[in-house]
């Protein structure tokens, strides 16, 4: 393989594996947090066992993505030397802060959220579980703040030293706080929390499906009822949201990123009226690629891509294709997983509805058909995250820096095509072991559900910690 | 007032920082080889344990640590990659292979723990037991792989002077892990863990020792580059060290043997980190100097840092207090 598609290749697989930690840990966050709390204050055993289940399933998560994020870190270093030497004055700090201001919150405390529950007070205990959180949420501000970046670059300088074209930081202010890191940052955390809720909503519904519907008894059912309930409310909230902003979100890249936005779009001559097609269909097989490309049949809504872009103008122009200098992103790709990514968005809010209206009838328990319909939405959430991803970043091809510099002048100059091919065939096989090995466990987790009777604190008396703080040195004997 | 205008004419308190900068980085080099040293030589010992419940303790032990202890490396590559972008990208590049058997390494060893812990039989934790010795060897060991070669400016992944450097990085490793594993859960070990200590520390030596001679050879300036008082103390200070880490062992103090073991990895690392300056990456001969980003955002990651890094020591600390004393077996979960 040529080491620039090999390097591309890789980066893709790498980043869209790890994302998917990311999602989950970023996610439960909030819902630890309350549950933490809820646990201190209450005393209720639901709600213990609510954080210790959820708390393993985040642990698993954390490791896996400390582990897969690593390899991006390195893959700058690796693969893009040319884009890290040339960008590395402001892509390398946000980082750097990153590691230091959240990735050290988030490990450390972890520990003690995992481990030292029968260690700590509960004020410190609380006081993890918070750390955690904000840990998870600060380390994607960094890493959203060097992707925005990259999107919309501002507060920059370009030079040439010995030949090379370097980015110097000019406005720190400007390039770091772009208007595009507020859409994205509000889009993706909102997606991790409610790709979370879609998860537990799934997983509870088929405990209560189970036990409802098919009469098995299930002793932690009470667990299971309280999960669905808690995740319905998240999903109600974020549903709606997501798309909401989304919205917001792609005027924002029509306006900053037009390219972009056509490929969304598959528009390729400049038109007003643009109708937005739900979906395309190429005459020929050849064009499967290429939707829209020629002489095609679609249905569309008159006007609606020139209303999205301009925010409710129909007749708005839009820029084809044509009209870049550069080459096209793989339209196909963006425009599909675009459609995908928002046809799904709109099923979760209609999800959500039906299991809102239901629980207000007093039938969330008895409706089987809502109960296998949250099931095979489960991991739904995060397939939407990926589309979204995709989008965001196959969207912007032919560049890795917009405008400035494109992704095959970013890879390293002495990488060869065997070099990049081996690591890219290795971690194709790395990472499908490590995807099948964390859905058998995560799976496991489930399967042996949430733990009780005496294992719970809540159900113990309380009892003086052993071996906790003052034994410091009780090995100096 | 800070102002951009003012931050980006001149250097922080008028600081050498492409100096500091350099300190830094290998200060949190030497951090995550200490801390996740540590986490790597339990990862070893866990190899030559017999029973369920001895693996159980050095899981146990480790468990709450090595997460905030593998996320120096991180800090450290990301100061790399901000303070001297242009060596973080060669060295990265022209070490391709190497870097991603680290990184294997690395996932193996972060893995294996927490799927030794999910099943109780035979079979798989043995298959994760492999693993996990595996990982936590070969991630030092390659580490100290890519260290000799970044050294010597070699361009190849392997050499004689890569292959010395990552056994006494290992062997380093072993003796903090010993070190730790005594501090931690010496109940539930074997008293051979402290000879495991003595064993490696003595191995430490003359594989610095080889490591020494191999540089005279390896180095432009050859022996003389080694002569610097520096150097020489610190060498000469690691041999009292290896008798002191002996010493309390023996006697029982295991943090004071801990302590040591991470003093001898500060000095390793100062010694390298001497050798070194003012070059970055010796292949190429670019300084410190060559590589540095402008004033502007070397003043801004110096005050983010100056913020921040006391706050991970808070951090670390209340960690390391709120699992202070020995970890028994029952509190892996």
């Amino acid at each position: 393989m040529d080491p620039v598609i090999a390097s591309r290749a890789q980066f893709a697989l790498t980043t869209m594996v790890h994302i998917i930690f990311p999602v989950m840990s970023m996610g439960l966050a909030p819902f630890l947090i309350y549950f933490t709390w809820k646990d201190i204050r209450t005393d209720k055993p639901v709600y213990e066992q609510l954080r210790r289940f959820w708390t393993k399933i985040f642990a698993i998560s954390f490791v896996v993505g400390t582990v897969t994020g690593i390899v991006l870190e390195f893959e700058f270093g690796t693969n893009f030397a040319a884009f890290s030497t040339a960008a590395g004055e402001l892509f390398g700090g946000p980082l750097a802060v990153e590691g230091m201001m959240a990735f050290m919150l988030e490990a450390t405390f972890l520990g003690i959220f995992v481990f030292g529950r029968d260690r700590v007070g509960d004020k410190l205990y609380f006081i993890s579980s918070v750390a955690v959180g904000l840990g998870t949420w600060l380390s994607a501000v960094w890493i959203l703040i060097a992707n925005s970046w990259m999107q919309t670059p501002r507060g920059y300088e370009l030079a040439t030293e010995n030949g090379q074209t370097i980015v110097h930081l000019v406005d720190p202010i400007a390039a770091y706080f772009t208007p595009r890191f507020t859409y994205m940052y509000v889009h993706m955390q909102n997606a991790a929390i409610e790709s979370v809720a879609l998860f537990m909503a799934g997983v509870a519904a088929y405990y209560v499906f189970r036990h409802h519907i098919w009469g098995f008894e299930h002793e932690n059912i009470n667990f299971w009822e309280t999960t669905l309930k808690i995740a319905l409310i998240a999903l109600l909230i974020t549903a709606p949201l997501q798309a909401f902003h989304g919205d917001m979100y792609g005027r924002h890249v029509a306006e900053t990123q037009p390219q972009k936005f056509a490929a969304m779009e598959a528009v390729w001559e400049t038109d007003s009226y643009v109708p937005e097609y739900i979906v395309a269909f190429p005459t020929s097989l050849d064009s499967i690629t290429d939707p829209r490309a020629k002489e095609l049949f679609g249905i569309g809504i008159p006007g609606g891509a020139s209303w999205l872009a301009s925010g409710g103008d129909p007749t708005a122009e839009i820029t084809g294709l044509n009209e870049f200098d550069t080459e096209s992103p793989p339209v196909a790709i963006v425009f599909w997983a675009f459609r995908a990514m928002v046809g799904m968005g709109f099923w979760f809010i209609l999800l959500s509805f039906w299991g809102g209206y239901r629980w207000y009838k007093g039938e969330l328990f008895e409706d089987a058909l809502l109960h296998k319909a949250l099931m095979g939405s489960s991991l739904l959430g995060i397939v939407a995250v990926e589309l979204g991803w995709v989008v965001t970043e196959v969207g912007r091809q032919p560049w890795v820096i917009q405008g400035i510099m494109k992704t095959s002048d970013g890879v390293s100059p002495g990488l060869t095509g065997a070099e990049a091919t081996l690591t890219f065939v290795g971690f194709v096989g790395l990472y499908a072991a490590l995807l099948g090995l964390y859905a058998y466990v995560i799976a496991r987790i489930i399967r042996n559900g949430p733990p009780g009777g005496d294992d719970l604190r809540t159900n113990r008396e309380p009892t003086p910690t052993p071996g906790s703080p003052a034994a410091g040195v009780a090995d100096d004997d | 007032m800070i102002s951009v205008e003012g931050l980006s004419a001149e250097p922080l308190f008028g600081l050498p920082l492409p100096e500091v900068w350099f300190a830094l980085m290998f200060a949190l080099l030497a951090t995550f080889l200490f801390l996740d040293g540590f986490d790597f030589g339990a990862g070893a010992i866990f190899g030559l344990m017999d029973t369920d419940r001895q693996r159980e303790a050095v899981l146990a032990a480790v468990g709450p640590f090595w997460d905030g202890n593998e996320v120096w490396l991180v800090v450290f590559g990301g100061a790399l990659f901000a303070a001297f972008p242009a060596a973080y990208a060669g060295l990265f590049s022209r070490h391709y292979l190497l870097m991603f058997a680290i990184l294997g390494a690395l996932i193996i060893r972060g893995l294996a723990p927490e799927m030794y812990e999910q099943r109780h039989d035979d079979l798989w934790q043995r298959a994760w037991s492999v693993a996990f010795v595996a990982g936590s060897v070969l991630a030092p060991f390659f580490l100290g792989i890519f260290a000799g070669n970044w050294l010597v400016g070699n361009e190849g992944s392997l050499s004689l002077i890569g292959l010395v450097v990552g056994v006494t990085l290992t062997l380093l490793t072993v003796v903090s892990g010993a070190a730790f594993l005594r501090l931690k859960a010496q109940h539930d070990l074997p008293p051979e863990v402290s000879t495991y200590g003595q064993i490696a520390v003595v191995g430490y030596l003359l594989a610095v020792v080889a490591t020494l001679a191999v540089l005279a050879t390896r180095l432009p300036e050859g022996i003389t580059a080694l002569l610097d008082p520096l150097i020489v103390g610190l060498v000469v200070a690691s041999i009292a060290l290896a008798a002191g880490y002996i010493v309390a062992l023996r006697r029982n103090q295991n943090l004071i043997a801990l302590g040591i073991a991470g003093v001898m990895t500060y000095g390793l690392v100062t010694v390298v980190a001497r050798i070194m300056y003012p070059a970055i990456d010796p292949a190429t001969g670019a300084t410190i100097r060559d590589t540095i980003v402008s004033t502007l955002p070397l003043n801004l990651m110096t005050i983010g840092a100056g913020l921040l890094l006391p706050l991970v020591v808070v951090y670390f600390v209340v960690l390391y207090t709120a699992f202070s004393g020995p970890i028994s077996p029952e509190e892996a979960y």
